[in-house]
C-alpha cells in the first residue's frame, strides 16, 4: 500500500546523501575552473528547463543563515523566479530578498545584476545547455575530447565564419568565453553585455545544468576572457536611449511595446537596480515624475 | 507613465486553482476513482510505471488522476516522487522463465512446449466502437477457464534455438556477480553505455520515440529483419538478498512484458552468420514497447557485431540522449519561458546588422 500522505521533505528538498554528491562535484568544478563536471543529476519536481540544475545547486549550498534572492531576464517578479523562490521558502524557511547586497546567494536565469557583487556572495545559474561547443560539434563524446585537447580551433572558425558573413560577431548572448586560461565555457544565455562581469568577480560563480547532467564553477577572482580577434575586439550591446523609468545609460534594457503603432520604451531588466534608482530621485521620460513634469511645461 | 508588469505571484495562484477546477470537471460528474483508474485504463497504468520506473499501480493511477490523462505529465509526476525514495538496494535479477503467464506466443513456430497462449489482446479484435460500451452498466463477459492449466515448464523459445547453436548465446553484461549493475538515475549518462544501461534507457524511454526508431529498423534504416521468437507478459517474483541475512527472500510480484527477437545475421569479419538477439522488457503490460525495444536493442548492437553504421537508431549517442520524455518535454516546453533578454539581444544585432547593409547599400549607389 503506498503511502498518500504529505511526506515531509529535508531541507532544501534533496536529500543530505544527494547534497553531498552535488558538493562533491562543485568542489572539483571549483578546483578546475570552466570544466564540466559530470553528476547524477535527480529528477526534480519542477521540468527540466525551467532551472533543475541550479535549483540542485542552490540546494546543496543553501544553509539556514542565507538570505536568497532568485531572478529570472533580471527581474524576481518574472513567474519562474517568484516558483523558484517559494520552493525554497518552503523547503527551507529562509530569509530572502530582492536586494542584490543584502543576498548571500543569488540564483539567476539569463542575467548577472547591474550591481557589483561582492565577496563571500555566491551567484547560481541555470544552464539548459552547458558545452559551448554543442552547436558545432552535436556528439558529447567528441567535445568532451576537444575540451580535453584545447582543441578550441572551431570555435574560432566560428566566430570568423559571423564577421566574413555579417562584418560583425553575430552571437549575443551565451557568448564563449576562456576561463583561467584554460577551459572554453559557455556562461549560459546571459547576453554578451553580462560576460565582462564574469571576469575577476568577487563572487563565486556556479552553474548548474539539470538535464545536461553537468556542473561547472568560476572561483573568486578569476580571470574570464570573452573570445574575440585583435581586429575584431569583443564589444557588448549599447542602446541608444536610457532607461525609460531610472535614466540609466549603463544598464542592460528590455524593450517594452507599448501599442501596434511603433510606440515602445527601454526600461532596465535589472528590476531591482532600476527601482533602487529611482528611490534615489533618478528619472526618465516615462517615470510618473517625469510626465507631470512635461504635463506642467506644456501647460 | 508605465507600471512594470507585477503579480507573478497571483497570477500563478490563480492558474494553479482554475487547473483544479478544469481537473475536476463539471462536479455534477461523479469523480473518478484510483480504483477505477488502476482497474479501467490499466494500460495507461502500465505506460506511467514503466517510463516513470515505479512499480506501483495506485500511484500511477494518482499521478493520471492529477495530470488530467496527460500521461506524459502523469509519468513526471512519478519520476519525481520516485527520485525522493530511500534505496535498500538492487534485487536479485528476474527470471522471467518462472513467470506465471497471462499470454506467452511465438512468431517463429507453430507449436512448441509450452503452447502458444493468447491472454488478454486487442489482437484479432476487429477495430469497431463498441457502442454497447457506451451503456454503462452491462455486464462485461467472462472468459472461460481452461480446461488444462498453464505448463509448468514453458521453456524460453531462444533457448531451444540455442542448443542448435544458430543463435548467439545470451551474454551477461560486463559486469560480473560482485559489480552492481548500471543506474542512470544514480549516475550521469557516458558514452559508450553499457549495455545494462542502455536497455534501463529504453526501458524508461518515451513509447513513441522508441515506437518510431524500431519501425525505421523495418523501413531500411539500419535493417535487422525481426522475428519475434517470444513475448511473454506475466507476474514475476522479485527477490532480494538483505545483507545481514545473505540469501534471497521473495518481497513480492511484478507484471512485466518481455520480447525477444530473433534478428537475422549475415555474419561479419569478427562474427560467422548466426541468429542475434534483440530484448526489450518493461513495467506492465506494454507488448507494443517491449517489441520496439528489442529492435531498437538489437539496432545498437552494431558496434559489438561489427556491423556498418548508418542510420539513426544505431546511433547509440542520439537514441540514448533524446529517448527520456521527461527531459524533452522539459526542454521543448521551455522555450515558452521568457527569453526577453536573449531575444532583446538578437534584435539589437539584427537592427544593427540591417543598419549596416542599408550605410553600405547607400555608400554603394552614391558612389555609382
Ligand atoms: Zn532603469
Amino acid at each position: 500500500m503506498s503511502n498518500f500522505e504529505n511526506t515531509a521533505y529535508n531541507f532544501a528538498y534533496l536529500d543530505e546523501q544527494t547534497k553531498r554528491m552535488i558538493r562533491r562535484a562543485l568542489l572539483k568544478a571549483v578546483a578546475i575552473p570552466g570544466y564540466q563536471v559530470p553528476f547524477a543529476s535527480r529528477e526534480m519536481p519542477m521540468p527540466y528547463g525551467w532551472g533543475t540544475g541550479g535549483i540542485q545547486v542552490t540546494a546543496a549550498v543553501i544553509g539556514p543563515e542565507d538570505v536568497l534572492k532568485v531572478i529570472d531576464q533580471g527581474s524576481d517578479d518574472t513567474t519562474n523566479a517568484v516558483s523558484i523562490r517559494n520552493f525554497f521558502q518552503k523547503t527551507t524557511n529562509v530569509e530572502t530578498t530582492e536586494e542584490t547586497a543584502k543576498a548571500s546567494l543569488i540564483q539567476t536565469r539569463h542575467r548577472i545584476p547591474e550591481t557589483p557583487l561582492t565577496d563571500g556572495q555566491i551567484l547560481v545559474y541555470q544552464v539548459p545547455i552547458p558545452e559551448p561547443l554543442r552547436f558545432l560539434e552535436p556528439r558529447e563524446t567528441e567535445t568532451r575530447k576537444m575540451h580535453a585537447l584545447e582543441e578550441y580551433g572551431l570555435m574560432h572558425v566560428k566566430l570568423y565564419e559571423d564577421i566574413s558573413r555579417h562584418g560583425d560577431i553575430a552571437t549575443t548572448y551565451a557568448y564563449p568565453v576562456n576561463v583561467a586560461g584554460r577551459y572554453v565555457m559557455d556562461p549560459s544565455p546571459t547576453p554578451k553585455f553580462d560576460n565582462p562581469k564574469m571576469n575577476n568577480m568577487p563572487a563565486l560563480q556556479l552553474f548548474g545544468a539539470g538535464r545536461e547532467k553537468r556542473i561547472y564553477a568560476i572561483p573568486p577572482y578569476t580571470e574570464v576572457v570573452s573570445l574575440d580577434f585583435e581586429d575584431y575586439p569583443f564589444t557588448i550591446q549599447k542602446w541608444e536611449e536610457p532607461c525609460a523609468l531610472c535614466g540609466e545609460t549603463e544598464s542592460f534594457l528590455d524593450e517594452v511595446i507599448l501599442d501596434d503603432a511603433g510606440g515602445r520604451m527601454f526600461v532596465c531588466s535589472d528590476s531591482h537596480y532600476c527601482k533602487s534608482r529611482q528611490e534615489q530621485g533618478h528619472s526618465g521620460s516615462q517615470s510618473p515624475d517625469a510626465e507631470k513634469a512635461s504635463r506642467e511645461v506644456a501647460e | 507613465m508605465y507600471v512594470a508588469v507585477k503579480g507573478g505571484e497571483k497570477a500563478i495562484e490563480n492558474a494553479h486553482r482554475y487547473l483544479a477546477e478544469e481537473r475536476r470537471g463539471d462536479p455534477a460528474i461523479e469523480e473518478l476513482s484510483l480504483k477505477q483508474i488502476t482497474e479501467q485504463l490499466s494500460h495507461a497504468v502500465s505506460r506511467v510505471m514503466a517510463e516513470g520506473s515505479l512499480f506501483d499501480r495506485e500511484l500511477a493511477a494518482l499521478a493520471i488522476k492529477q495530470a488530467r490523462g496527460d500521461l506524459i505529465e502523469a509519468i513526471f509526476l512519478i519520476r519525481a516522487y520516485r527520485t525522493t525514495l530511500p534505496r535498500f538496494g538492487y534485487s536479485a535479477p528476474i527470471n522471467t522463465a518462472d513467470m506465471a503467464l497471462d499470454r506467452r506466443v511465438s512468431a517463429t513456430f507453430k507449436d512448441l512446449p509450452g503452447g502458444q497462449i493468447l491472454g488478454p489482446t486487442f489482437d484479432y479484435t476487429h477495430r469497431l466502437l463498441d457502442f454497447a460500451l457506451a451503456a454503462e452498466g452491462l455486464e462485461a463477459e467472462q472468459a472461460k477457464e481452461a480446461e488444462e492449466a498453464v505448463d509448468e515448464d514453458v521453456p524460453r523459445v531462444l533457448e531451444l534455438l540455442n542448443k542448435e547453436g544458430l543463435i548467439e548465446a545470451a551474454v551477461p553484461g560486463e559486469s560480473d556477480e560482485s559489480s552492481s549493475v548500471g543506474d542512470l538515475t544514480r549516475e550521469p549518462l557516458e558514452f559508450p553505455a553499457g549495455r545494462d544501461v542502455r536497455l534501463q534507457n529504453l526501458a524508461r524511454g518515451d513509447e513513441g520515440f522508441i515506437l518510431s526508431l524500431g519501425y525505421s529498423t523495418q523501413r531500411g534504416y539500419a535493417r535487422n529483419h525481426a522475428f519475434v521468437g517470444e513475448i511473454r507478459i506475466g507476474h514475476v517474483a522479485v527477490e532480494f538478498v538483505p545483507e545481514e541475512l545473505g540469501f534471497a527472500i521473495e518481497i513480492g510480484d511484478i507484471l512485466v512484458s518481455e520480447c525477444e527477437t530473433v534478428n537475422q545475421f549475415q555474419g561479419s569479419k569478427k562474427v560467422p552468420a548466426q541468429f542475434t538477439r534483440g530484448y526489450g522488457l518493461a513495467f506492465g503490460h506494454c507488448e507494443r514497447k517491449v517489441i520496439a525495444m528489442a529492435l531498437v536493442d538489437r539496432a545498437l548492437r552494431a558496434d559489438e557485431l561489427g556491423e556498418e553504421k548508418s542510420a539513426p537508431v544505431q546511433d547509440e549517442e542520439f537514441v540514448l540522449s533524446h529517448s527520456d520524455n521527461i527531459q524533452a518535454t522539459g526542454f521543448v516546453e521551455h522555450i515558452k519561458l521568457p527569453h526577453y533578454v536573449d531575444f532583446q539581444s538578437e534584435l539589437e544585432l539584427v537592427r544593427r546588422l540591417r543598419a549596416n547593409a542599408l550605410r553600405t547599400q547607400t555608400t554603394l549607389e552614391a558612389a555609382e
